[in-house]
Order: C-alpha cells, then structure tokens, then sequence
C-alpha cells in the first residue's frame, strides 16, 4: 500500500517533469528551458551559495509575515466565530481582502510603508490571513450545538466551553487553514520581491530573465514550488501527528 | 392508589410552561409534579417535546412562560443538583471514554486522580471496564450510550435526567440496565426523571408514567404503577397488574398512531 502510493507519486513527477523536458525541446518558445538544463543551472545556484543567500532574504518576510498571520488571524477568527457583533464589524474586510487584486494594492503599500520589509510582510499578511480568519471563525461556528450544551449543563464556564471544546472541536480545521494560508503567505512573499524591490529569490528570477538566463530563471521558480510542498508536508505531518487517535466523527445514534 | 403522593415533597415542579419554536408550538400549558426520590417517565410520540421538557428543567432551554423550580428554587440555568443524559450522546471525539466520563467533575474542578478513581468505578458499572483509553469512534452506539450515562452518574448529581438513556443499547443490556436502574432509585434517595419510547420499560421502571400528549404537549395521565413494587425483578414482567397497565397506556396512546 505504502510502496504504491511512493510509485504513484514516482510517476506523477515522471509524468511532469517528462513533459516538462519535452515542451522545453520543442521548444515551446525560446524562453522555455528543458527540465535537465534546468536542474543543472539549480544545482549552480545551489552550489555557489546564491540560492541559500537569497533564500534567507526571502524567508525573512515570509516567516515574520506568516506568524503575524497566524497569532493574529486565529485570534480574530476566533472572535469572529463566539460574536455576532464582531462577525458584522469585522468579516467584511477579510471577504475583502481575500478578493482584492493585490497588484493593485501593492503601489499604495509602498507608498505608505515604502520598500522594505513592512510591505513586504504587509504583502504576505493579506495574502495569508484572510483564509486562516475565514477557517477558525467557520469552524468555530461549526462546533456541534450538542457538545456545548454538555458543556453548559455540567456547569461548565463560557471560558470552560471555548477552551476544553469549541477550540479542540475547531482545531483540525484551523490547522488546514493555517496550511492554505501558509501556501498563500509563500505567494505573497515572492509577488512582495517581483513587485516591489527584487531581493531573495525574486532578484535571482527578475535578473535572470534580465540577461535571459532562462534555466536559472526556471531553478528559481522550481526551487520555490519544492520548498513550498516540503513545508506543507511538513505541516501535515504535524497534523496527523497531533490528531492522530482521534478522528473528528460525531457519531450519534 | 395514590393517595400517598400528597404528602411527599417535589424534588422538580413544572407550572403551566409553554415553550414555542418560532412558529412550532412544542408545550402548552404543561404542568407536572416530580416526587423527590422517586422514577418519572415521560412517555409520548416522537416530537412531542420530551426534550424541550427535559432541557427546560436541566436550564439549557428557557421557557416562554410557566414556573420551573428544582428543591423549591426557580431554575435560572444549569446547576450541580442536576445531570443530563442525553438522547445523542454528545461524547467529546477527541476525548477517550475516561476523560468523557470525568469531563463533568473536570469542569467542576476536582483534580485528576481523585475524577478518574470515581470515572473508573462508574466505567465499571456500566460494563465499559478496559475501554478507559478507546475512543468514542471506536465504540459501539450502545457503548458510547453507556459512556453518557457513566458521566451524569459520575456528578452525582440529585436529579438526574436522562433522554432515552437505554435507546442503544441491546435488548439482554437494556433489560440489565433497568433492574439496575430500579436498585439505584431504591437505594439511592434521587429523583429520576427519564424519557423512553418503551410502555413495558416505562412501567416496569417507573413510579409514576406521565403521557404526553402530541404537540403541542400537555400530560394527559399520570399513572402510577405501585402494586408491583416490592416483587422481585423477574417476578414483575408476569404481574398481572403490570400486564393491565402496559396495556391500558398502549390503548390511550394507540388513538395518535396512525
Ligand atoms: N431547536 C429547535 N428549533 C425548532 N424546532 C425545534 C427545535 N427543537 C425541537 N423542535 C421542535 O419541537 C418539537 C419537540 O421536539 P423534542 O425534541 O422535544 O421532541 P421529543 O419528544 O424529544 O421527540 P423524540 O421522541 O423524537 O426525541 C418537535 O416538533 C421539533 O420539531
Ligand atoms: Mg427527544
């Protein structure tokens, strides 16, 4: 079962980095690099310390950014969910802020906080919070009425209820909220380099193509994605470690 | 047959208490006596408002108007003299049957080894012992029922209400559970007030059966089966008297069976 679902993966990848290599022989166009000129210029990049150097640059907005995101969007969803009150005051602007075009918000940003990390972390904050928000207040909201009546008839405070059952109910859809928006964060951090000043990985990319070095260009991107999915299954790990035992079913009846 | 009751002090009472849904009418004008120490049944058709009843007396629901007192006091909300066994359960999944069971002393503040030694001893007694660490998704219905009734016994509470406690579990368990439930409301000065959709159970376990009538809801009888009291378990099932009053409430409840 184990070694299949590896095999399948194996292929997947075959399947996507062989068509990769052929669009690229093609070619496509002139500026699509094939999958193993690609691979040779990441191993360079890796090689003569650029990409660790411009990773470090580009970490810096995304880890700030997202842990921002993640205290602050869990509380606020938090909120959201236990009050109607604060449901209308606040839920507008996140249902905006997860539809605004951040492109266009970006000059304004830049305006305001100017080039440097502030925007750059504003960027992954709106990129990164909306959808943690939106996930803890829906699964906050979603508890089982059943459960919390419990809680209340067997003289448990408000306090008692939100912690020891609204937030352990709600927690495994909060943490794959926290997983998309850290997908999301991961965007936001590149678009913050490619948009406003290119440093990290964004400038390998910007100054790649800029003396078209596309199969750097390409390392870039893909180097990104990798790093991406390490971390999400990272995540999930974590997630399957901690809710491991007890599934969230409510059985009744 | 029942002229005894007049002397005998209500752990609850419920006055005249009308409880809407919205537009739904649940209960009209119900009024009903629970004597302290004693077994009531609340037997009536599916979404009669046994429920509603029983979560406006625990203090989870409010009534529209009426009175609601338990030892004499309004009830304002939920309180320690009473525990709620209820129709689905509501287990915590994430919780094993231990904790669930001690989740009702956890919230109350007794510390941990002194709410699982009591958990433990009522885990036995509803015949879940070596399950402590399972969970509920790995539990049968009727085991996760049990696990409800582990944890309002667990509080020891005064008055205990219980939603269909028995509606899961198997026939050999239920007919257990019964006869351990009539030496409980003998040994145990509680007041039991207890929904079922069973004639035979509610008479075989109650001291007095009131019926509901469809809602919008009022108690349209109250029987008190007495003439069989003191018999044996088993003895019980064939009494004559028994066997009249199954009948007698299968014939008034027939008429809403259509
Ligand atoms: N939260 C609610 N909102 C609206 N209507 C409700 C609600 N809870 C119950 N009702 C209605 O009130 C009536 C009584 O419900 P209740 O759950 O008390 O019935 P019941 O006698 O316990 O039924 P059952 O034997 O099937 O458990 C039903 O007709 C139901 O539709
Ligand atoms: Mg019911």
């Amino acid at each position: 079962m184990r070694y299949r679902s590896v095999l399948l993966k194996f292929l997947s990848a075959l399947i996507v980095f062989g068509s990769w290599e052929i669009a690229g022989r093609i070619p496509v166009s002139f500026a699509f690099p094939t999958f193993i000129e690609s691979m040779a210029a990441f191993w360079t990049l890796l090689v003569d310390g650029r990409m660790f150097v411009a990773y470090v640059e580009t970490l810096k907005p995304l880890v700030v950014g997202v842990l921002i995101s993640a205290s602050l969007g869990i509380g606020i969803g938090l909120a959201i969910g236990l009050s109607r009150k604060f449901d209308w005051l606040v839920s507008p602007i996140f249902v905006v802020m997860q539809t605004a075009p951040l492109a266009a918000l970006i000059p304004l940003l830049v305006m305001v906080y100017g080039i440097g990390l502030t925007s750059k972390v504003f960027v992954v904050c709106i990129m990164a919070m909306p959808v943690i928000v939106l996930n803890t207040s829906g699964a906050v909201r979603n508890t089982p009425a059943s459960i919390i009546e419990m809680g209340q008839s067997f003289l448990g405070t408000r306090l008692d209820v939100i912690l020891k059952i609204i937030l352990p109910a709600a927690s495994p859809i909060i943490f794959a909220g926290l997983r998309l928006g850290v997908s999301a964060g991961f965007i936001g951090a590149i678009l913050s380099e490619l948009k406003i000043t290119p440093t990290g990985v964004g400038d390998i990319i910007t100054y790649s193509r800029s003396i078209a070095d596309y199969p750097s260009m390409y390392a870039a991107i893909f180097s990104i994605i990798l790093l991406a999915v390490i971390f999400l299954n990272v995540l999930e790990r974590i997630e399957e470690y901690l809710f491991k035992g007890s599934r969230q079913t409510y059985v009744s009846e | 047959m029942n002229d005894k009751t007049s002397d005998i002090e209500n752990a609850v009472s419920v006055h005249n208490v009308y409880k809407n849904y919205g537009d739904v009418e649940a209960l009209r004008d119900l009024s009903l006596d629970f004597p302290r120490g004693q077994l009531t049944s609340l037997l009536g058709p599916s979404g009669c408002g046994k429920t509603t009843l029983l979560k406006i007396i625990a203090g989870l629901l409010r009534a529209n108007s009426g009175e609601i007192t338990v030892n004499g006091q309004p009830v304002a909300g939920p309180g320690p003299d009473r525990a709620f066994v209820f129709q689905d359960f509501a287990l915590l999944p994430w919780a094993n049957v231990i904790r669930n069971v001690a989740f009702g002393l956890e919230l109350r503040g007794v510390d941990r080894s002194e709410r699982e030694a009591i958990a433990e001893k009522y885990i036995g007694d509803v015949g879940l012992k070596g399950f402590e660490k399972s969970y509920p998704h790995e539990l049968s219905g009727g085991m996760r029922q049990r696990v409800g009734l582990a944890r309002a016994l667990s509080v020891d509470s005064q008055v205990l209400l219980m939603d269909e406690p028995f509606s899961a579990v198997d026939e050999q368990t239920r007919r257990k559970f019964q006869e351990d439930l009539l030496k409980l409301v003998k040994n145990e000065s509680k007041t039991f007030i207890f929904v079922t959709h069973s004639i035979e159970e509610a008479v075989y376990v109650s001291d007095q059966v009131a019926i509901l009538l469809p809602r919008p809801s009022r108690v349209s009888e109250i029987i008190r089966p007495e003439g069989f009291r003191h018999k044996d378990a088993n003895s019980i099932r064939r009494d004559p008297e028994y066997l009249d009053i199954v009948d007698r409430i299968w014939a008034s409840l027939r008429t809403y069976v259509e």
